[in-house]
């Protein structure tokens, strides 16, 4: 194993003028804030669109929203959400500012090649919001672009909308690839002298789990987006069967028919990526609740190498569950029974990591922290989400749940609620190192409470409206019977409650902002964590991120509250009083 | 403290929730079919779920308390691999698998009676298509006649191979309304003429997809007399949402009557073929339903996808880009073949092409007049 001594020499970009210090900059650090400034944008206009979205669903016919836009405005905030905002956010974003200072590195594996991918981050965001000004717009198929209805008349943006939505992920998945390959070896290759695997911090095992994940269940879409793409523009007919449609047989741009193809296939290629992507988004979501939990509660977390062996089980496991999303699209019937086994063992290892966050904070040291609070609302949220996934994962159960607002509640607590407090959380508690300043606690509460309300409020009751039946992908369900009438109320209460939490959101965008201007003056550890990051000489730590010497490492990252020690934290890098030479664990 | 209180609160509200949920119906649909178990599965699931909830939701608002950041209070130091330690989680996750098994076996059971139909359920077809329903019932002689979407077409609608002798008897249903004889399950297998849809009557509970270029299947046995909604659970494009049928439940006679009084594949032929059938005015109504015109455009004045047909005849139409046209019989039938040439001010060119026969397109067109003012 060599140990980083040898990277002393690395060369550190040297930026100079105002393009290679902020533009084109190779620091690991500015390309982190760029990616996470590039998604918050994306995330402003998909909360805007859910908005959109929720007042024809509690105001039918009021806003002149028609089915076309309702649709369009679906399928643009599904996309943005889960692909733009979390996944660019969490892994570009976290991934990006925390494993070399972590880790104890100077800077990423492939400095360039860092910078490129976000580079193309952006221009995939510049395409997909090209979608807006091709003729149709942009596609309206759902975020999960089914075919053959993606592609036909009578779905938005068939024509055209889908070709850049296609080309914009594509371009994404080079920039994921790129950054992908920059996580794994650094994590692997740079650590610093006696930063052993066990000894990194939680969220560094998360984020490299889920760039592997991501590394090798992306490529699954890509596949699925080119053949969808030659369906469109040479006419193949990988998933288009012969379509009857209006009267005619459709036929592709050369005139002949589609035949032969099969819808179910991209289905197949698309949940195999699609089911894995949600645990890109959870498990540095994870990661961050473990630090945080931690380090606000001065406790090392509760069961460390399970942890990591649990977050090992569900990369794992998380390939094999996919046609939990295909329980009724017609695939053969006997794959049912594996499927549902298999999600519901996922439960298990993800049950635990639950219970040992629970078991971190029980005979703890807990400051109730503007980031502890974020952590404890992401173990109450995720504990209803995770609990709806085992109505939609149990087969049985599933058939009439499928297409129902309860999936719609289950994705939203899973993907929106609880990474969105952790994301919240990890910014707040990391925010002083980024810029020197403490972001303003009073906003920080009042944005806490305000969206751990909105969730409660809002999807708890959605899951209720999916045991009713009311389905997802419905512009206006009015004239159905078997609704009862106060499901209108309900939208209604709904609507006007998303208003409220999409406009409380704004409130931590003002402090992010606010506190680069105003804040208080932070010290380099202002938590008192024992990670590395927080060691550093310079807050916010310079190029190169130690100016000397790079850090060694003599212990695991949650020294806290040792018994016979002078303070309640022992940072990694401070040796044992006895021991001369770190030890390897 | 405060924060406990309120994290408390929220766990309780949600439990009060449940409650004010079951009074305002935001509840299950009446079941009306023989799938209690999946009901039963889903219930046991959500009583586990509620336990789990409250235990670990309460357990936490009470650590937050208990151990709060005091004077004089500290934090243990747990060392990895201690034995208390292993031997917690060991038993946390004995308990966890067993719950999972728990809840799996059920639903499981279910699963594997819902794929295996029983031997004497009658046997139906629904044919799914932007943006209507359609059935048919493999008549006299049991069995389908063969069908391949190749034999689609405006005349053989359900893609009948008319070689096939099978086909000739089966009973076609061109309207969005089936019939179901009570309390005799029903072996149903489903197609689709053009893109994704999946056949839903929620208080039969049972659903599946319909996918273009394959069957798949389904089953239930009705068991309460009634009229229930029919939904499509799939999105199919912007008319999705109305994508509605009917399916009515009746005891066996009166189910075996309106049977009776359907055409079959082999009427449809011959009417098709003699020169004195032909559409009538009263068709147009029937193909503005079969063909799912009525998915976009309401007849009773109400705003849809597509403009209202009730008061249009022979009004003014402003136009998208500018200028109006006189709803003429001749502007309605072009509306008809070429939706996208003259588009209503307000509305989206989303309409597909619809090559009708002239006979019709009168039909549609009379229709549309007698709609009124």
């Amino acid at each position: 194993m060599e140990y980083t001594d040898t990277y002393e020499g690395q060369r550190v970009s040297d930026a100079k003028s105002w393009i290679t210090k902020y533009v084109f900059c190779q620091d690991h650090k500015v390309i982190a804030i760029q990616y996470s400034c590039v998604a918050m944008f994306t995330g402003i206009v998909g909360v805007i669109l859910s908005i959109l979205m929720r007042l024809q669903l509690g105001y039918p016919d009021v806003f002149g929203i028609t089915a076309a836009e309702y649709y369009q405005h679906t399928t643009m905030h599904g996309m943005i959400m889960v692909i733009y905002l979390l996944t660019a956010l969490f892994l570009g974003g976290f991934g990006n500012y925390l494993i070399p200072l972590m880790l104890g590195a100077r800077d990423m594996a492939f400095p360039f090649v860092n910078m490129l991918s976000v580079h193309f981050f952006t221009l995939s965001v510049i395409i997909l919001m090209g979608s807006y000004i091709v003729p149709g717009g942009p596609t309206g198929a759902g975020w999960t672009l089914y075919p053959p209805q993606v592609l036909l008349p009578g779905t938005p943006g068939y024509d055209w909308g889908i070709i850049m939505m296609i080309l914009s992920v594509a371009v994404f998945i080079i920039a994921f690839t790129m950054g992908g390959l920059n996580y794994v070896t650094t994590v692997l290759q740079s650590r610093t002298r006696g930063m052993t695997l066990m000894r990194m911090p939680l969220v560094i095992w998360c984020i490299f789990l889920a760039t592997v994940i991501g590394l090798l269940a992306f490529p699954a879409l890509l596949v699925a987006g080119v053949m969808l793409l030659l369906d469109r523009v040479v006419g193949s007919s990988f998933f288009m069967p012969d379509v009857f449609q209006a009267g005619q047989h459709v036929t592709n741009v050369f005139g002949t028919e589609y035949e032969g193809g099969s819808p179910l296939l991209f289905q197949h290629l698309f949940w195999f990526f699609g089911h894995p992507e949600v645990y890109i988004v959870a498990l540095p979501a994870f990661g961050v609740i473990s630090e945080l939990i931690s380090c606000h509660a001065r406790k090392n977390i509760f069961g460390y190498r399970m942890m990591v062996w649990a977050l090992v089980a569900i990369t794992a496991v998380s390939f094999i569950v996919w046609a939990h999303h295909l329980f009724v699209a017609g695939m053969n019937p006997v794959l049912g029974f594996f499927f549902a086994t298999t999600t519901l063992i996922i439960a298990i290892p993800t049950a635990i990591k639950v219970y040992n966050w629970v078991l971190t904070l029980w005979k703890g040291d807990i400051h109730m922290t503007v980031p502890m609070l974020y952590a404890v609302g992401f173990i109450l949220t995720f504990l209803i989400g995770g609990l709806g996934g085992l109505f939609l994962g149990n087969v049985g159960t599933d058939i009439e749940l499928s297409d129902t607002y309860f999936v719609v509640g289950h994705f939203h607590v899973v993907m929106g609620i609880s990474p969105v407090l952790a994301m919240c959380g990890g910014i707040h508690h990391w925010y002083p190192k980024v810029t020197g300043k403490m972001m303003n606690d009073t906003l920080g509460k009042w944005h806490f409470w305000g969206t751990f309300a909105g969730a409660y409020l809002i999807y708890i009751p959605m899951h209720y409206l999916g045991l009713a039946g009311v389905l997802r992908r419905f512009y206006d369900i009015r004239g159905l019977n078997y609704i009862p009438e106060s499901v209108s109320d309900l939208n209604v209460f709904m609507t006007l409650t998303a208003i409220v939490v999409g406009a409380i959101q704004f409130l931590f965008l003002i402090n992010i902002i606010w506190s680069y201007f105003k804040g208080k003056k932070a010290d380099s550890n202002p938590w008192r964590a024992t990670t590395l990051e927080w060691q550093t000489q310079e807050t916010p730590p310079g190029h190169g991120n130690w100016p000397d010497k790079l850090p060694v490492v003599y212990r695991w990252p949650y020294d806290y509250s040792v018994p016979g020690a002078e303070s309640d934290f022992i940072p990694q890098n401070v040796p044992d009083q006895s021991l001369e030479e770190p030890t390897h664990d | 403290m405060l924060v406990t209180l309120i994290f408390l609160l929220f766990t309780i509200a949600v439990v009060a929730f449940h409650f004010y949920a079951l009074e305002q119906g935001f509840w299950f649909p009446v079941l009306a079919s023989n799938w209690a178990l999946m009901d039963l599965t889903t219930k046991i699931t959500l009583a586990v779920s509620a336990v789990v909830f409250i235990v670990i939701s309460v357990f936490v608002c009470y650590c937050i308390f208990r151990f709060r950041r005091r004077e004089g209070h500290s934090a243990d130091h747990e060392p990895e691999n201690s034995k208390e330690n292993s031997k917690l989680e060991g038993w946390l996750t004995i308990f966890t698998t067993v719950g999972v098994i728990a809840l799996l076996s059920p639903g499981l059971m279910v699963y594997r009676d819902f794929i295996n139909p029983p031997a004497d359920a009658i046997k139906a077809e629904v044919l799914g298509e932007q943006w209507t329903w359609s059935y048919r019932f493999p008549g006299n002689d049991g069995i389908y006649g063969r069908t391949n979407p190749k034999f689609f077409s405006l005349d053989n609608s359900f893609g009948l191979d008319p070689s096939d002798p099978a086909s000739q008897d089966d009973v076609l249903v061109n309207t969005n309304t089936v019939h179901f004889p009570i309390n005799q399950p029903v072996d149903i297998q489903l197609r689709s003429k053009d893109v994704l849809h999946d056949f839903y009557i929620p208080q039969f509970r049972a659903k599946i997809d319909m996918v273009p270029g394959q069957v798949t299947k389904l089953w239930f046995e009705p068991t309460l007399e009634g009229e229930y909604e029919i939904v499509c659970a799939e999105y199919c494009g912007i008319a999705h949402y109305n994508m509605r049928g009917v399916a009515i439940v009746n005891s066996v006679p009166d189910f075996q009557f309106w049977l009776d009084q359907q055409q079959t594949f082999g009427e449809f032929q011959q009417q098709a073929a003699s020169s004195s059938g032909g559409v009538t005015d009263k068709d147009g109504e029937l193909i503005a339903r079969t063909k799912g015109c009525i998915a976009c455009h309401s007849i009773d004045g109400k705003p849809g996808i597509g403009p209202s047909w009730k008061g249009i005849a022979g009004e003014d139409r402003v136009l998208v880009g500018g200028g109006s046209m006189i709803a003429n019989d001749l502007y309605l039938k072009r509306s008809i073949t070429n939706p996208n040439d003259e588009v209503v001010l307000g509305y989206a060119p989303m309409m597909p092409p619809y090559p009708l026969s002239e006979e019709e397109l009168d039909a549609i067109v009379e229709y549309i007049n007698s709609l009124g003012e």
